[in-house]
């Protein structure tokens, strides 16, 4: 008896759908709460190739819902474990195990080698990262995120649909939303959550049903009600990602404080920093000009009308001639709910003056 | 316009209510937000996204729902 007889059996998937289930490439980012489930349904289902990534090592904790692991895993790297795990539940399909970060350096050309990226990372950080690799590598995202009782399900980057940043453009400021680790999760959410993106992997694989793609699930466990919101696929926000996609590699986390007060920061404190627009908000007849950097243009006075202009990917660090206006410029776009904007403590020429030193010093 | 208003995760948190009903005699999403805000005080510190019937739309949206959600992000997994 076959194996997969039960798949099989169904008119709707019979051998062919199997087949197309045989030759399909999926990578699971994270093999926690959400990616145990992920993992578990499609080794099983028959997932010809299962890509796992996470440099985390099992802890007594995960145990309440990682339901890949026992006491024998304790200690042990995530990603190794499940595939020892997974090779005793099906052993005829090939399981690539990454016991690494999934770093901007690594997630393009890990993403090229699969069909389709399955999201059970537990921070925004990853998130993002996944969401931008997969618009890059043009790959679909099966999203799924979990809050205490509750969570989220969804499509992106399938068949041109909206992608997360087309929902959420930027991630919230570093501890603003806590995570399971702080304040805990039911053990069976990721469970219901992973096994839903599980399903539409299969959908996907199998081209059945609708998939949910430009929608967002929210499920709440405790009412068992299910809301399902539509979300619009956002042009500029995509293209302002692809717009990036030669330093993708190089980027590294900006890490200056993102405070939404007004507080201005420095000129040195960014210079050497990645993934940030600045923004000369001066009029255009204002001297010096800063040359050194790649400038967008915006004058106060036409701020509003410019958002567009705005790179809702990116850090943007908004500079005048004196560190003034650009306050003002920056309460302007928080009031528009414009996110992780900073003012300039310095002006144009203090600019220019950092950049030269830093240049000598560096020849 | 009485609208049926809907909080998700973090938000439910701080109203300590799933749902409730509200007369907005406002023409925009944000003026409903700006009544919102004056009665949960910490709602202006929060991220999240507005759905007006089942659809996200942005503040400057016109209020012409019988239905509006907010949503905030999740990272869990």
């Amino acid at each position: 008896m076959n194996r997969y007889n039960r798949h099989i059996i169904l008119p709707e998937i019979g051998q062919v759908g199997q087949d197309k289930i045989s030759n399909a490439k999926v990578l699971v980012i994270g093999a926690g709460g959400l990616g145990c489930p992920i993992l578990q349904y499609l080794a099983a289902a028959g997932i010809g190739t299962l890509g796992i990534i996470d440099f985390d090592v099992v802890d007594v904790t995960n145990l309440q819902r990682q339901v890949l692991y026992g006491s024998s895993s304790l200690g042990k790297n995530k990603a190794f474990a499940a595939k020892q795990r997974l090779e005793d539940l099906n052993n005829e399909i090939t399981i690539n195990a990454y016991a690494e970060k999934l770093t901007h350096k690594n997630a393009v050309n890990l993403f090229k080698q699969y069909d389709i990226i399955v999201d059970g990372s537990d921070n925004f950080d990853t998130r993002y990262l996944v969401n931008d690799a997969c618009i890059i590598a043009n790959k679909p995202l099966v999203f799924g995120a979990i809050y205490k009782f509750e969570g989220q399900v969804s499509v992106f980057n399938y068949n041109n649909g909206p992608s997360y940043r087309c929902l959420f453009p930027n991630p919230p400021e570093e501890g603003a939303v806590p995570n399971c680790s702080d304040i805990g999760v039911l053990g069976v959410l990721p469970g219901i959550i992973g096994t839903m993106q599980a399903n539409e992997v299969l959908k996907m694989v199998l081209e059945l049903g609708s998939v949910l793609s430009g929608k967002l699930l929210c499920y709440n466990a405790l009412t068992l009600q299910n809301s399902t919101l539509k979300i619009k696929r956002s042009e500029a926000t995509i293209k302002s990602v692809l717009k990036d996609k030669d330093n993708f590699q190089d980027k590294t986390p900006v890490d200056f404080n993102c405070d939404v007060a007004v507080e201005p920061i420095s000129i040195k404190e960014v210079i050497n920093k990645d993934n940030i627009q600045y923004i000369d908000i001066r009029e255009t007849h204002e001297e010096p000009k800063v040359d050194a950097l790649n400038i967008t243009y915006i004058p106060l006075s036409e701020l509003e009308s410019r958002l567009d202009d705005i790179d809702t990917t990116k850090k943007k660090v908004l500079f005048c001639q004196s560190g003034m206006r650009s306050i003002r410029a920056v309460e302007l776009l928080q009031e528009l709910e414009i996110n992780n904007c900073f003012s300039l403590k310095e002006g144009a020429q203090e600019i220019n003056d950092t950049y030269k030193v830093l240049k000598t010093s560096q020849d | 316009m009485r609208i049926n208003i809907k909080y998700f995760g973090q938000i439910a948190e701080l109203t300590q209510i799933e749902e409730e009903y509200m007369e907005c005699s406002g023409r925009l999403v944000s003026d409903l937000l700006e009544t919102l805000n004056s009665k949960y005080d910490a709602l202006k510190t929060k991220d999240f996204k507005i759905a007006q019937n089942q659809e996200l739309v942005s503040a400057e949206t016109e209020l012409t729902g019988a239905e509006i959600a907010l949503l905030p992000p999740f990272a869990g997994g």
